[in-house]
């Protein structure tokens, strides 16, 4: 029924021509090459890097610049390494294997310039551990640990040359621990196409800023935080509310609430020593309540609303698309849960916004059923609650802080945490995170779906809308297309992924909707194409493709997430991150998708109960869209 | 026009650039090849490629454009002989690089112009003009099938620049950073096609070896480098400028040349070269012992050779392009030891360790430009130990 089209080979990279030209020797698997490191003989593809060779044969090499997510920058001078009859160190991340070479990796005169190295670094980095908040979890200083650096040979940072810039609601950057491994830039150019960093002035002057070393929040940062997630020191961090967030517990006037959202429970076990991938749902729940939260929330619960009112935001504009012939009706839908996408498509494609799906996304769609829904429904009022929000994601600190998200009367988030924040909280309270019992999440949202979770994961968004929209429109069940539901086809960590459904029979129009479309024999027949695109680069792709009147320009339905892999890869994520950690987080996410008892948004009794209690005049209507829709701003490459 | 003393007897004034030109079109691209290495012609600008190899690998390379670059961003202080040579050659310099364009299958030419140079811009465009007017240039070099075109490229006054890659990224519009190797810019150049970058002066060599055949070349120079070459000569000397010595000239006798006579000390190869004490004046300038781009530069017996150290460090310093941590980090520390061993306030353990790491910052710095920017240091801390060492405390 559906089909995987591949679009561009699925890179998951941007072009080769929009990124830094650094020429990298293609891999070249036909042709082996001999290598003999360290006295061992191996063969390995043309092209594979000495660091790559190194890894298979179980040598290590230390790194710091080089990060799997990224092209190679070979600017640390870390991994170097030995080549017979070369007069020179090579850096091993950074050297191509292209004949049959010897390499030793630990020499007197190796062993003497990586440390030598290291010490350079420290003594340009302003090293106060004990009060970073990367203590423990610093590449830098596993590197000194590892070269027993025991004393600053070449001098150390102990004053402040810059302050920190505190400009942004989500990054905040302190240069004096910038170690100029370039990690960011390359995350900013290179994997999100959003190039907001980059290296300034040269020589010993160099450092890492923005267009005319403006503040961080001045500039077209989408707040995505990937940046956060490969920086190796405490450079690069989130803006932090935990004390606010302490303060607000502490106070007894306060009725705190916490909504958790799918994938920091799946990656909250690593800030625990836990395996990528277990996931901790159950047992969150209860070190929140120990925490002193008043109220746990899933924000599946939201998620499933979400794909109920942008499911029928969809069906309204195809309808007036495909039935009233209507121009106006923008498509493809672009989905509107990330805002880090939704910042970048009004930076630099601010002609598509109407194209954006006007739904809130779910964390948003939460604050505002907290701040009104519930607390009319428990008498409590709205001024004295604190909604908080786990988020995997820097950028929802932004989003809770844009002014036209208070529709409730009040900002309908307050603060947004990370999953590396909520860590550290748990640690603070003295909770041991794996042992604590099971427990559920609150009522009167305690329903959650299978589909809500794998929000988190790239094409999630998107395999929740169909479970939802092949089972009201074609009136069967989605199990009747895909075994247990599982929409594979667009599964995945390509890039970019198309498929394709074709709407052989159509049922009738459920209770729901139906005083917004008469039936579905308009539907009868079509195909419907949709979309994912994770990662700004891979929406640049997509949205260029649009433009050029590609296959994606005859899509209906377009996933975006800014973050590659999804949610599960937010810059709010513990750090580190790769693709094996994401692949592994998905896992959790689908596992625990497959353990839901309901599996399907629109089956969930909760949003029923809401639409029947409360947002009356049903999906799109009056009341959710006072509550529950929102409105973009073009801002270009100004800051608006 | 700046005036300079050049040497009277110069090869390239003998020369008629079209002869060379001329030949090459109507030998195959291999045989103009097989010419320029059976010459044994190294790159001119210092690093001493085999020129002839470089274009083998460049038309061996697969790539549909092909780009043959000439560097003239001459930066190293104390070299000026690709300014005369643009001057007063530069249809040498246009032959050797239309020459170069058939050897390798390129059509596209850039010449990578110094920003300091921006005056000779105007004589430059006459004279490709000029070129393309008889058809020297064009569509049909010389009514062949070799179609070849040269643009003329402004630097902004970067040194890191004049390294080639550094140089093909801002030719492509970024921030001028060395890039990693392998891939070579034979192979994968600019705009990731295949590209010979060669010096002024290497072009105008060539064009010089195709007319006059590659036994002419031969006959001076020794095992490993041959020919003449082109050197700036400046400093406490009687009559600094240019001059054309053979390969394998011993300082002392490039010093009996320039009247230099009673030097202290001399910086061959720039701030990227290395300095020669008294005691070695015997060794020779050539590419298997004291290899250089040109540069050389005198110091009297009045010279306080840490003053020299301290020049060349701030130069390389200033200059580094902050991408590689041995070259940004380590140079300010070689510098900061040098202002200590001024002041009489550096151990000699210290010097021991900064010397270790001048040697790290060779090996582990990822361009020629922080290979090399701790020799003048280094070989100042070999040869004038004693003159360094001991300074009364606070006496600067």
């Amino acid at each position: 029924m559906a089909d995987k089209i591949q679009v561009d080979g699925g890179k998951t990279r941007a072009p080769k021509s929009m990124r830094r030209s650094r020429p990298e020797v293609h891999l070249d698997t036909e042709h082996p090459v001999t290598v003999t490191i360290d006295g061992l003989e191996t063969e390995v593809p043309f092209g594979t890097t000495i660091l790559e060779a190194a890894r298979k044969q179980g040598v290590k090499i230390p790194t710091l610049c080089f990060h799997e997510d990224l092209c190679v920058a070979g600017v640390c001078r870390v991994c170097l390494v030995e080549v017979t009859g070369h007069s020179i160190l090579h850096a091993a991340c950074a050297y191509p294997i292209t004949e049959p070479i010897e390499i030793f990796t630990n020499t007197p005169r190796v062993r003497r310039a990586r440390s030598h190295m290291i010490d350079l670094l420290l003594s340009e980095h302003l090293g106060e551990c004990y009060s970073c908040w990367r203590n423990n979890n610093c590449e830098l200083q596993k590197l000194a640990q590892e070269y027993g650096v025991r004393r600053y040979r070449f001098g150390h940072v102990s004053e402040r040359s810059e302050p920190v810039d505190r400009s942004s609601y989500s990054v905040t950057r302190d240069m004096d621990k910038c170690v100029l491994c370039r990690r960011c830039v390359r995350t900013c150019i290179d994997l999100q196409e959003v190039g907001v960093l980059e290296a300034l002035y040269r020589g010993h002057d160099t450092k890492i800023g923005t267009f005319l070393d403006k503040p961080l929040g001045e500039v077209v940062c989408i707040n995505c935080g990937q940046c956060i997630n490969r920086c190796p020191t405490g450079a690069l961090r989130a803006r932090d509310p935990v004390e606010e967030i302490w303060t607000a517990i502490d106070d007894p006037t306060k009725h705190v609430v916490m909504q958790t959202a799918p994938s920091p429970r799946a990656g909250l076990g690593e800030c625990f020593e836990l395996e990528p991938g277990t996931p901790v749902t159950r047992q969150l729940n209860t070190a929140l309540r120990r925490c002193g939260f008043d109220r746990v929330f899933d924000t599946n619960f939201t998620a499933d609303l979400t794909i109920i009112e942008e499911g029928t935001e969809l069906i309204l504009r195809l309808y007036k698309a495909l039935v009233e012939k209507d121009a106006s009706a923008a498509l493809p839908q672009f989905t509107s849960c990330s805002p880090g996408w939704v910042k970048y498509l009004e930076h630099f494609y601010p002609d598509f916004i109407p194209n954006l799906s006007s739904a809130k996304s779910p964390q948003q769609m939460f604050g505002s059923l907290i701040k009104t829904f519930y607390a009319e429904k428990n008498g409590i009022d709205p001024k004295d609650i604190v909604s908080v929000a786990l988020m995997p994601c820097t950028a929802k600190k932004y989003e809770c802080n844009r002014p036209e998200m208070c529709d409730s009367g009040y900002k309908d988030v307050d603060y947004g945490l990370t999953t590396r924040e909520m860590g550290r909280m748990i640690h603070q309270a003295g909770i041991d995170l794996p042992s604590m019992p099971d427990s559920d999440f609150d009522d009167p949202f305690g329903t959650a779906t299978g589909s809500g979770v794998i929000f988190g994961a790239t094409g999630g968004v998107m395999e929740a809308a169909l479970r939802t929209v092949l089972e009201l429109v074609t009136g069967k069940l989605v199990e009747n297309f895909y075994d247990h539901c599982d929409i594979t086809p667009i599964r995945g960590f390509e890039g970019v992924r198309l498929a394709e459904i074709t709407i052989d029979e159509v049922g009738p129009v459920p209770e729901i909707i139906a005083h917004l479309v008469p039936d579905w024999n308009w539907l009868k027949g079509a195909t419907l194409k949709v979309g994912v695109a994770h990662g700004t680069a891979n929406a640049k792709l997509v949205l260029e493709d649009i433009k050029a009147g590609g296959p994606f320009s005859e899509c209906h339905f377009i996933e975006f997430m800014a973050c590659p892999g999804g949610c599960l890869g937010g810059g709010g994520q513990p750090i580190p991150t790769s693709p094996e950690i994401r692949k592994k987080r998905a896992e959790a996410i689908y596992a625990e998708d497959a353990g839901s008892k309901v599996r399907k948004s629109h089956e969930n009794p909760a949003v029923l109960g809401v639409y029947e209690q409360f947002l009356t005049d049903g999906p799109c209507g009056e009341v959710s869209h006072r509550l529950l829709h929102t409105h973009y701003t073009e801002r270009g490459k100004y800051i608006v | 026009m700046i005036k300079s003393f050049v040497q009277k007897k110069l090869t390239f004034r003998e020369i008629d650039p079209e002869k060379g030109l001329r030949a090459a079109m109507d030998l195959s691209p291999e045989a103009v090849i097989d010419c320029i290495s059976d010459s044994g012609l190294k790159g001119r600008g210092g690093a001493g490629f085999p020129t002839g190899a470089k274009w083998k690998f460049c038309r061996a390379a697969k790539g549909e454009q092909k780009y043959v670059v000439c560097n003239a961003d001459e930066g190293e202080p104390g070299t000026f002989k690709d300014r005369v040579i643009l001057t007063r050659f530069p249809h040498l310099v246009f032959a050797g690089m239309t020459i170069a364009a058939r050897a390798v299958g390129a059509t596209r030419g850039i010449v990578y112009l110094r920003g300091e140079y921006t005056y000779l811009l105007g004589g430059l465009k006459k004279a490709l003009q000029e070129r393309r007017d008889d058809g020297r240039l064009g569509p049909a070099v010389l009514g062949g099938d070799q179609e070849f075109d040269i643009e003329i490229r402004m630097g902004s006054g970067a040194y890191v620049c004049g390294e080639e890659t550094a140089l093909i990224e801002s030719l492509e519009g970024h921030r001028g950073e060395s890039r990693n190797r392998p891939p070579f810019t034979a192979d994968t150049g600019m705009n990731a096609d295949p590209t010979v970058v060669n010096n002024v002066e290497t072009f105008a060599w060539a064009a010089c070896i195709l007319d006059k055949g590659p036994d002419w070349f031969r006959v001076v120079g020794t095992d490993h480098s041959v020919g003449f070459k082109l050197f700036s000569v400046s400093g406490d000397i009687d009559r600094p400028g240019v001059y054309e010595l053979p390969l394998g000239t011993t300082v002392q006798e490039l010093l009996e040349a320039v009247g230099g006579e009673n030097a202290k000390a001399v910086v061959i190869g720039g701030a990227a070269g290395r300095c020669v004490g008294q005691g070695e004046f015997d060794r020779k300038v050539c590419y298997e012992d004291v290899p250089t781009g040109g540069a050389v530069i005198v110091f009297g017996p009045g010279r306080d050779m840490l003053e020299v150290a301290e020049n060349f460090l701030e130069f390389m310093c200033e200059e580094s392009c902050g991408q590689c941590t041995p070259c940004r980090v380590g140079n300010p520390k070689l510098l900061e030891c040098v202002r200590m061993l001024k002041d009489g306030n550096c151990s000699a353990s210290y010097l021991r360790e900064i010397v270790a790491l001048g040697e790290s910052i060779h090996a582990a710095s990822k361009c020629g430009l922080g290979q090399s920017s701790g020799n003048v240091f280094l070989s100042i801390v070999e040869h004038f130990r004693e003159e360094i060492m001991g300074r009364a405390v606070g006496s600067v």
